[in-house]
């Protein structure tokens, strides 16, 4: 009995009103910035390609009802951890990527029981405490690096290594394996005489990685974890394991993110050892709010959308804030404004819906 | 028998102090004991390592404090006290601006800064309000996109002062901006005392001691008691005729207004202010604090405040040269602050169990 | 017919308190058996036994035997108990309000198909068929004779509606033979809960037994073949309905004997001025509306609240004192009371001790002294002391207080200074009610004064509601589940019934009476019959 909804405009707009919001942003910022397009275009393409299997990974989670995977950090110190690996080995090309994957692979697992575990532990509060065990663990990664290379893990290569034989250098090139996915099925474009590349295979595993997914939310574990994100107490009396449930999302979440980090660092092309991870939980947030996500409900066109958006209104913004008020600064400080803002508006949105349901049920209407 | 009776005695005192004190606390006494005996061994200066940890403790101590009206009006750890450290920053500017000096100079930003952190302590109070169960995560986003937003405003806010704008080229004002010829350290320069050749600041210890005493009286006061009744159980307080929602937004106002002094203190001890990012996580050290002092998300008392912030500082001061003699290369201190004060955070936030 | 479900000689206590004595059940094939007890007499805790919840394996298992189809079986978990083919309508609904009407139907037991993953990595990989589900569900929906969209969302969906949902996914489940329904008609109107019966006796026709919980006698002897009552944890009688009438079941559910309360019911009359005027009162308390109440407390009277749960007994007090949103007119006294104003109704002289002691009662964590004087405090400005003009608490005036109030309620504990958690039920209750002495009320409205307190407390908390009463002349409202003990203290008992008065009684108007009005029956009518 499904009728045909007319699709009225407005119904339109107002459906997608904050991607809207951000696409006009970004325009005018684009007009501001007075960018090249072919410029433009090659920034936006990389940057999807770079961002959006890290922000595919915040989908699960969302699912699960775990809300926003800021714990995404600890999945891409696992990817990171792979990449210091390939690099002691000396390993490059389209294959030191599949093997620094490899790498993170068990990596991103353990770490993802840890975070499941810990999250469990936090019900109701997954969001800020995925927030701060990102900090802590960034701690603990920055001990092991710093302190446990040379000493309880035997790296040796002195072009990664600091001088006295102990901890990684601040910043790692790659260029071993820079570009060897996303220019494997070499594909350019020529416009305006400007060479825009195409990472045909790197969106062909960004395709992958999303089909699997779509396949993952049709089976009975897609199901449970819809199940689980709605009610854990409903859920749990009809006999889902709901904790495992939970664990088993943070585990994608965080594979999904050591992998996203991996092939960002492949496009990039240099590492920095402390500080390349620490923004991929802001920005992979942020990114997929402005595609018009909520702390409960995401799907691929948000993911995809919003990356998009989100980045070109980070390529726009300091040309803008340059031209607009003589200072590039601005720009990039409103760029970080609109991150940390978009998710704080999100969050109370969420919070308000919630506290406003509590009341309610504990209040309905007198007259019934 | 024998063997077992001491084991026994550790362990007794082990699970006494743990009850009485929580792990947080015991864990890093006994980590700053172990430091303390190495620094020893290391012959490190050890009055150095008490006047720095004095300095630091009046330095915190007071954005510690701010933690207190936040818990016991019941919003929990006050993640976003940045937005009273923001008030207190402007404030602070306005006062250099002014060219106000010296002791008198300090105090009359702080009136400046009282009036500005109780608007917007309001006002983060009433979204507080609405967002009831998820404080703690709201308050941590409002901070950053607040620190984030006064980035765009430190850079064309129009202050003049050449203390404050870069002398030549760059726009807005500094990142740091040094208030040796303002108020920088002044109750320290008036009152002090020589310790082993070290200068403990007694001017501002007693600054943060007599707002420890005002906190330990207001908690005492008709008022004192309404705020811990609507924090600690909101349905009893409504049942004996209390606003709740009032006395956590007067609560959360009360800690935005010391999360701002608190930051002039801080800048106070430190000689300097530090703009744009500079906030930006500067929360988590007084919310570290306190919980190292063996405060929970509802409980606190005065002793909390500066038992933690002593602990805490203790802690990082003296790890510092002991580590890096130990390893002598790499940024350890700064990476033992992330594990330690998150670390407790953590624990706080996942010992309270899932529910609620 | 076969005997699908039987419990024999069921016992269950918790820690030494027996709340089932040995009770025998059975429920034959297509037979539909009412189960009916007032609050407290142990139809959740046998019912908990049935679904093996492990609040029943964790406190020590059960005793006596339960057999399926006549051979006795050990129900462990929930698991085993939906394996066995026992089902259950639960009174809040377990239904996803995301999920369509097909999704919750199959909600963790959906058609799978398998897809070459799932044969490497296991069934959770397996496909949801959606197809199937959508079928199943249909058919399961039709059978019930309703015609529910299964591709519509639960949320915003009627109650009665979500009620099928409910009943839907327990018949899908192939082998179910027992389906228990607890308390089905207390969230639907009165044409919803006659779609519900006609679709029970159509489940019983196919076959299956229906164990059928309820409280509305009318009900039961509209649908039941058969009849148990339970009261405290005791199999009172089990028999066919043809062989019985409402009045006796009214009875045997009530049927305590009770000792004239001779004080009671001379100390006041139609001509006492009254102290609480209650006309077309509501309050929108969950799980216990107030729906246009009437009700008069004479002034110098103790009068009891009673009634089953969730009838709206407990919203009275909780409405009078704003804990909940109220509305309709009431006078104080003669003056109109101002609503929704918790701090009103205190400065008005109402002081209430809440049914929930330890949510609304007390601060757990805060000492018995302040406990006590925290609300005069609040509302009187009582045990301050100014100094350099701030209102700092007389911490010498807030001890004296509690000891004498410690002394003269017998509150056992280590000092006025101890946390109230550690105390036990009825020295916590003692604080409550200190607390609420303390604000020096004329009128005093106390909910479910004895719950969960032994026995001696009990005694002594109710000697000392009636001394309040005779020696200060304190118009007294007492809330409770208990009638045994409202008929042993009170002037005057009005039972509760759907949010209204059903009727004032007598302390020693005979047990049909309680029964029937307790029961949703006016007992003129009742009796009449």
């Amino acid at each position: 009995m499904k009728t045909l909804k007319k699709l009225s405009l407005l119904d339109l707009v107002k459906k997608n009103s904050v991607p809207l919001l951000f696409l006009i942003l970004g325009l005018l910022g684009w007009m501001a910035s007075g960018q090249p397009l072919p410029m433009l275009l090659q920034e936006v393409i990389y940057r999807l390609s770079r961002n959006l299997i890290l922000v595919l990974s915040l989908i699960v989670p969302i699912t699960a009802g775990m809300g926003l995977n800021f714990a995404l950090v600890i999945g891409a110190m696992a990817g990171q951890f792979g990449l210091v690996f390939i690099k002691a080995l000396n390993m490059g090309g389209v294959g030191g990527v599949g093997m620094s994957m490899l790498f993170a692979l068990p990596l991103a697992i353990l770490f993802g029981i840890g975070c499941g575990a810990i999250l469990n532990r936090a019900k109701g509060k997954e969001m800020i405490t995925g927030l701060i065990l990102g900090f802590f663990a960034n701690g603990l990664y920055q001990l092991v690096l710093l302190a446990g290379v040379g000493t309880i893990i035997p790296i040796k290569n002195p072009e990664i290594v600091l001088a006295a034989g102990v901890g990684l250098r601040n910043s790692m090139e790659l260029n071993l394996i820079n570009y060897s996915l996303d220019r494997l099925i070499p594909f350019k474009v020529i416009i305006n005489n400007w060479p825009v590349w195409v990472p045909i295979a790197t969106f062909m595993l960004i395709g992958l990685i999303a089909f699997a997914i779509h396949f993952l939310q049709r089976t009975k574990l897609g199901q449970n974890f819809r199940a689980v994100g709605q009610d854990k107490h409903i859920s749990e009396v009809a006999g889902i394991h709901v904790d495992r449930t939970r664990m088993i999302a943070m585990i994608i979440s965080t594979v999904l993110a050591a992998w996203g980090q991996i092939i960002f660092m492949q496009n990039i092309g240099k590492m920095q050892t402390y500080f390349s991870h620490e923004q991929v939980g802001l920005f992979s947030a942020a990114a997929i709010l402005i595609g018009g996500a909520t702390i409960t409900k995401a799907n691929f066109g948000n993911a995809i959308v919003g990356t998009l958006l989100f980045h070109l209104l980070f390529i726009v913004s300091p040309l803008a804030g340059k031209n607009l008020f003589g200072d590039a600064q601005i720009g990039e400080y409103f760029r970080s404004f609109i991150a940390y803002g978009v998710i704080a508006v999100a969050i109370v949105m969420y919070a308000m819906k919630k506290a406003r349901a509590d009341k309610a049920e504990s209040a309905d209407s007198m007259v019934e | 028998m024998t063997m077992q009776n001491p084991l026994k005695l550790v362990g007794k005192a082990w699970a006494g102090s743990v009850d009485r004190f929580g792990y947080p606390k015991v864990i890093i006494f006994l980590f700053l004991i172990l430091l303390s005996v190495l620094a020893i061994g290391q012959g490190q200066s050890m009055p150095g390592f008490i006047k720095d940890t004095l300095l630091r403790t009046s330095m915190i101590g007071v954005l510690t404090l701010a933690m207190v009206p936040g818990i016991v009006s019941g919003i929990g750890l006050n993640f976003g006290v940045s937005i009273g450290i923001l008030a207190g920053l402007l404030a602070g500017c306005i006062g250099v601006e002014a060219g106000w000096k010296g002791v008198g100079g300090l105090f009359l930003t702080i009136l400046v800064a009282i009036p500005l952190s109780t608007i917007v302590g309001m006002a983060y109070g009433w979204l507080l309000n609405k967002v009831k169960g998820d404080e703690m995560t709201v308050s941590t986003y409002i901070g950053f996109s607040m620190v984030s937003l006064m980035c765009i405003f430190w850079l064309i806010l129009p202050f003049k002062s050449p203390t404050m704008i870069w002398a030549i080229g760059g726009k807005g004002l500094r990142n740091t901006i040094a208030l040796d010829n303002t108020f920088g350290q002044v109750m320290d320069k008036a009152l002090h005392l020589n310790f082993f050749g070290q200068q403990l600041p007694i001017g501002s210890l007693l600054w943060f001691g007599f707002l420890c005493l005002m906190m330990w009286l207001f908690l005492r006061t008709k008022l004192g008691v309404t705020m811990s009744a609507a924090g600690d159980n909101p349905r009893f307080a409504a049942a004996i005729g209390i606003n709740v929602d009032r006395q956590r937004m007067l609560g959360t106002t009360l800690s935005t207004v010391l999360g701002a002094v608190g930051m002039l203190s801080y800048a106070h001890g430190y000689g300097f202010f530090q703009l744009y990012v500079g906030p930006l996580y500067m929360p988590f050290i007084p919310v570290a604090a306190i919980l190292i002092g063996g405060a929970t998300m509802r409980r606190v008392t005065i002793s909390h405040v500066i038992s933690g912030t002593i602990l805490m500082q203790a802690l990082l001061i003296i790890a510092l040269p002991v580590i890096s003699k130990l390893v002598p290369d790499g940024a350890f201190s700064e990476v033992i602050r992330i594990i330690v004060s998150n670390g407790v955070i953590l624990y706080a936030l996942t010992r309270s169990g899932g529910n609620k | 017919m076969e005997k699908v479900l039987e419990m024999r000689q069921i016992s269950k206590d918790y820690s030494g308190n027996k709340v089932l004595k040995g009770v025998n059940l059975s429920v034959r094939a297509g037979e539909i058996h009412a189960l009916v007890g007032e609050n407290g007499a142990g139809k959740s805790t046998l019912m908990n036994v049935l679904f093996g919840m492990p609040v029943i394996h964790s406190t020590g298992g059960y005793q006596g035997d339960i057999l399926i189809n006549g051979a006795v079986t050990e129900i462990k978990s929930p698991k085993v108990a939906m394996d066995c083919g026992i089902g259950m309508v639960h009174q809040e609904f377990m239904l996803l309000p995301n999920f369509t009407v097909a999704e919750n139907i199959k909600l963790n037991r959906e058609p799978l198909k398998d897809n070459p993953l799932s044969k490497i990595a296991g069934s959770s990989l397996k496909t949801v068929d959606r197809a199937k589900m959508v079928s199943d569900s249909r058919k399961a929906l039709d059978s019930l004779g309703i015609g529910i969209d299964d591709g519509a969302l639960v949320s915003g969906m009627p109650v009665g509606h979500m009620q099928f949902v409910e009943i839907a996914r327990e018949i899908d489940k192939e082998n179910l033979k027992v389906l228990v329904f607890d308390e089905p008609t207390a969230v639907l109107t009165e044409s919803e809960a006659d779609v519900l019966l006609d679709a029970v006796k159509r489940l019983a026709a196919r076959g299956i037994g229906i164990l059928f919980i309820t409280h509305r006698l009318d009900e039961v002897f509209t649908v039941a073949d058969s009849i148990t009552v339970l009261r405290d944890g005791e199999q009172i009688a089990s028999m066919a309905r043809k062989d019985t009438t409402i009045v006796e079941i009214a009875k045997l559910m009530v049927g305590h004997t009770v000792e004239a309360c001779e004080r009671c019911g001379n100390k006041t009359d139609e001509n006492t001025p009254l102290a609480i005027s209650m006309k077309n009162f509501s309050v929108a308390m969950p799980g216990e509306r107030v729906r246009g109440l009437n009700l008069d407390v004479r002034k110098g009277e103790i009068i009891g609240i009673g009634g089953l749960a969730g009838q709206g007994k407990i919203g009275v007090a909780n409405g009078l004192m704003g804990m909940f949103p109220a509305q309709g007119e009431v006078l104080l006294h003669g003056e109109p009371l101002k609503l929704n104003d918790p701090l009103g109704s205190i400065q008005r002289k109402m002081a209430f001790v809440s049914e929930d002691r330890r949510g609304v009662g007390l601060l757990l964590d805060v000492s018995i002294e302040t406990n006590i004087v925290i609300a005069a405090m609040q509302v009187w400005n009582r045990y301050l002391n100014p100094f350099l003009g701030l209102r700092m608490t007389d911490q010498k005036a807030i001890r004296a207080h509690a000891l004498e109030m410690i002394k003269l309620f017998d509150i056992r504990c280590i000092g006025p200074g101890q946390h109230t958690r550690r105390l036990s039920g009825g020295n916590q209750q003692k604080v409550c009610i200190a607390r609420a002495l303390a604000l020096d009320p004329t009128v005093l409205l106390v909910s479910e004064p004895t719950r969960g307190i032994d026995i001696g407390a009990k005694k002594l908390v109710l000697d000392f509601l009636v001394k309040l009463n005779e020696e200060q002349g304190m118009t007294i409202v007492i809330t409770s589940s208990e009638l045994a003990e409202l008929r042993s203290v009170c002037d005057r008992i009005a039972i509760v019934y759907g949010g209204k008065t059903m009727g004032i009684y007598k302390p020693d108007d005979p047990d049909e009476v309680f029964g029937l009005a307790m029961a949703g029956t006016d007992p003129e009518i009742g009796r009449g019959k």
